[in-house]
């Protein structure tokens, strides 16, 4: 149990960690909301790409995507 | 005050309690509701498997994602391929046994030659090529696609794909919209909706064409067959024909990522926007309901659009080719105009020809050339994909000739119903017509270069 | 002309339909007999909504787009107990805080269309996320149905979703179904029924926030209610306000004919100045 705080895309595949904060302004802070990811929701780094990116975390029950620019601006903190 | 200044008025007092901080708290507090019930209501037994996972650690994997994209592609096309054959064949032979009845009955009533030309030669002609050609690919294909749609693996292709699209500067969900070309353009350029930045939309639903639509399968199919597939020798012919056309749909794909990196960079510049993709859990497609519904959907809808679109061109085919002039017939006049142009692109004049009258629907394009070529040669009869292949070679087709259409039918123009569905989605003329000439201009140019460097290096 | 209800939408037992007129030049829903049902369709993407609106609908059903949106609005009927109900399929969307086109044309049906009931489909493999967006339409109109579809999917994964229990703490009739397979859809159509009549009066529990926004909820809505008069529930337009959505402002004005001394763009650019 770490008090470390990361941006979301530097969560190792197959961790667990959870939201602190959201970088992100406007529409897509509003997006990363309704999808489940306010304070303290857990996420799992689940997969990704063959191609790099994006990856897929599994957030409240759902599978979802995120690039790189949208990840590294969600601060988590790994459990 | 009116009431709406009073709404006003309050809506400014309000400005001082926002902050994304009061945002994040409400949908925070709706969450933690959410989480709290979730969690009262819901019982997760363990030890069940996690299929889906599993399932997508393959699909997606890093080393057999993309190959196994390329393979089902492959296999799809492979099974379209050899399981149009035989239905293929016997709806021709049944169509065109009913074509000599038909001719036998005009005889015996003794009507004027002109009349059974348009009516059996022309009209009926070419309906039965398309019902017997084009149709048995389609309602194979499609059944195909809408499984995988069902199965939930488009995401998945879209999961994959996405760096290119981002790099090409276009959206995630491109892949997707992509994807659903495939069925059938105009379907596609619908799909498009799920891409909210109107930047972003624009460019996929100018790229969709790029590629090849229910209605050109048929085409691709033939042709390859022909002669990708008759150089690799019988037994093998199916899986080359099938080989070439994955390598058609990768070029496709190709050239969607480079004109909407070009568009991105000039006509439609901008920022990227934000993107996320939900991956649903796999779900067991109800396979015998699908399959049915769908063939029988598709069935019914080439069948409509051959006896509305595919008839009347027949009949006009007939027409111009039948009526002389300074002792050529119009069809011939036209080809032979189109012809240095249609040279210079690796083709003939009859093929530009073919493509151009096929601007209403892709699958009348090989029914009209056929039907072209039969008016000036000397054969009469046309009944298998052997007497086709005669045929082409006869009119001077080369493995060049067919590459290169191959490449144009991929590339060129949307077919109308697409072009009018752009217009109704985008609420313009502009861009319709933009997106007939951007399409067309990359299908000039890769033809171009393929047939004069194809010449040049001594190729052919 | 429908008279407003004193009480607001969401405490009434019984709410007038909307005008059919309106219905059909605001959101170009088309009744043809008055007495058939208007019910909405609502749900995230992916839950099978569109197998639900199928199979009630089957070929009763016709596509169209939302007036003046490129946003696809299909609309079916349904024949239950002798009454006809027109399905009214909302786009699929993880919220109605009008972060997007879909997710206003949504809210805008659910506020302003007055449709007799509302089903909101939900996804059983993903109760979590799904139940945001109940909460949502239940702050907007009592009269729901939630569906709990995908239960086979659930039954796949070892989930097991206690819809007794859901129901309870709801509010509403929860009604477990497995769509593609017809299972449940039925009971769906009781419970629709039921509830659009009144039969069945719903409770749902409101949604409490924290205690400094119900402190500026309380300032803001007194006066909000004295201008809406019930036509809108102003607990909630006071939220929608203190999130900073400006087109909750434009949709009013739209669709309840406020008298307007000003055009709308004008005025909300001078309040938040």
């Amino acid at each position: 149990m770490s008090n470390q705080i990361i941006p979301l895309h530097q969560l190792p595949l197959g961790s667990f960690a959870k939201v602190v904060e959201l970088k992100l302004e406007g529409l897509p802070r509003r997006r990363m909301l309704d999808l489940g990811l306010v304070a303290d929701s857990v996420v799992e780094a689940v997969r990704r790409s063959p191609a790099g990116d994006p990856i897929a975390y599994y957030i409240r029950g759902a599978l979802i995507a995120l690039r790189k620019e949208e990840s590294s601006q969600i601060l988590v903190s790994p459990i | 005050m009116t009431s709406w200044q009073a709404i006003g008025q309050i809506a400014r007092e309000t400005k001082d309690y926002q902050s994304n901080n009061l945002r994040d708290r409400i949908v925070g507090n709706i969450y933690n509701k959410a989480e709290a019930l979730a969690e009262k209501v819901v019982n997760r037994s363990q030890g069940t498997v996690n299929w889906d996972r599993r399932i997508d650690d393959v699909l997606t994997s890093p080393i057999w994602g993309f190959p196994i994209m390329m393979l089902l592609l492959g296999v799809v096309f492979w099974l379209t391929i050899t399981g149009a054959n035989v239905p293929s064949e016997m709806i021709a032979s049944v169509l065109f046994w009913g074509q000599d009845r038909l001719t036998e009955l005009f005889m015996a009533w003794g009507a004027p030659a002109w009349l059974h030309g348009v009516l059996v030669l022309g009209l009926y002609r070419c309906l039965a090529w398309v019902v017997s050609v084009m149709l048995p690919p389609m309602a194979i294909f499609f059944p195909c696609f809408t499984l995988l749609e069902d199965l939930g693996y488009l995401p998945r292709i879209a999961f994959n794909l996405d760096r290119f699209f981002k790099k090409a500067g276009a959206h995630g969900k491109q892949a997707l919209t992509m994807s659903m070309g495939f069925g059938c353009n105009a379907a596609g350029i619908i799909a498009c909706r799920i891409i909210e930045s109107p930047r972003e939309k624009m460019i996929a639903i100018l790229t969709n064409n790029f590629v090849p639509c229910n209605g050109r399968f048929p085409t691709l199919i033939a042709v390859s067959t022909i002669f990708m597939g008759g150089a690799a020798g019988y037994a093998y012919s199916s899986m080359a024909a099938a080989g070439t056309i994955v390598l058609l749909v990768l070029a496709g794909i190709a050239t969607t990522l480079a004109v909407s990196w070009f568009l991105s960079k000039t006509m439609l510049k901008g920022e990227p926007s934000s993107f996320t993709l939900e991956l649903p859990p796999y779900r067991r497609p109800q396979i015998g309901r699908v399959i049915v519904r769908s063939i029988f959907d598709r069935t019914l809808f080439v069948l409509y659009r051959a006896v509305v679109v595919a008839a009347p061109a027949g009949a006009l085919i007939w027409i111009l080719a039948n009526i002389m002039v300074g002792g050529q017939s119009i069809v011939a006049h036209a080809a032979n105009w189109l012809d240095p142009f249609g040279r210079l692109l690796g083709m003939d004049g009859y093929i530009m020809l073919a493509f151009i009258l096929g601007l209403p629907a892709n699958e009348i394009v090989l029914p009209i050339l056929i039907m072209s070529y039969l008016a000036t040669g000397s054969m009469l009869e046309l009944d298998s994909l052997e007497a086709l292949r005669k045929l082409l070679l006869d009119h001077g087709w080369t493995w060049l000739t067919a590459l290169n259409v191959l490449l144009f039918s991929l590339l060129h123009f949307p077919c109308a119903t697409t072009l009018l569905t752009i217009r109704k989605e985008t609420n313009s003329i502009k861009w319709p017509v933009v997106a007939f000439f951007l399409t067309t201009t990359v299908a000039i140019l890769v033809t171009f270069i393929t047939a004069q460097g194809a010449r040049l290096l001594g190729l052919v | 002309m429908s008279r407003p209800c004193q009480q607001g939408c969401s405490g009434c037992p019984s709410s007038q339909k909307e005008d059919p007129q309106v219905l059909q030049e605001k959101f170009a829903v088309k009744l043809t007999s008055p007495e058939q049902i208007v019910v909405a369709l609502a749900g995230n993407p992916n839950v099978g909504k569109s197998t639900v609106f199928n199979a009630l609908t089957g070929l009763n059903q016709h596509t169209g787009n939302w007036p003046g949106k490129t946003v696809t609005n299909a609309q079916g009927l349904t024949r239950h107990k002798n009454r006809e109900f027109i399905l009214v399929d909302l786009p699929g969307t993880y919220s109605l805080l009008a972060n997007s086109v879909d997710e206003q044309v949504a809210r805008d049906f659910l506020c302003f269309g007055n449709p007799q009931a509302t089903i909101v489909v939900v996804d059983a493999t993903c109760l979590e996320r799904n139940l945001n967006l109940v909460f949502q339409v239940l702050e907007i109109t009592s009269k729901v149905v939630v569906c709990v579809n995908l239960l086979d999917e659930a039954k796949r994964k070892g989930l097991e979703v206690n819809i007794k229990t859901l129901s309870q703490e709801l509010g509403v009739p929860v009604v477990p179904t497995v769509a593609r397979d017809g299972q449940g859809l039925k009971e769906l159509m009781n419970a629709v029924h039921d509830v659009a009549l009144g039969i069945i009066k719903t409770n749902p529990q409101k949604m409490t926030y924290d205690q400094d926004i119900e402190e500026a909820i309380q300032t803001i809505e007194p006066k909000l209610n004295n201008i809406l008069q019930g036509l809108l529930d102003s607990r909630w337009v006071a939220l929608r306000l203190l999130d900073g959505d400006h087109t909750i402002l434009q949709s009013i004005y739209e669709h309840l004919k406020v008298d307007a001394a000003h055009s709308l763009e004008r005025r909300v650019t001078y309040c938040h100045d």
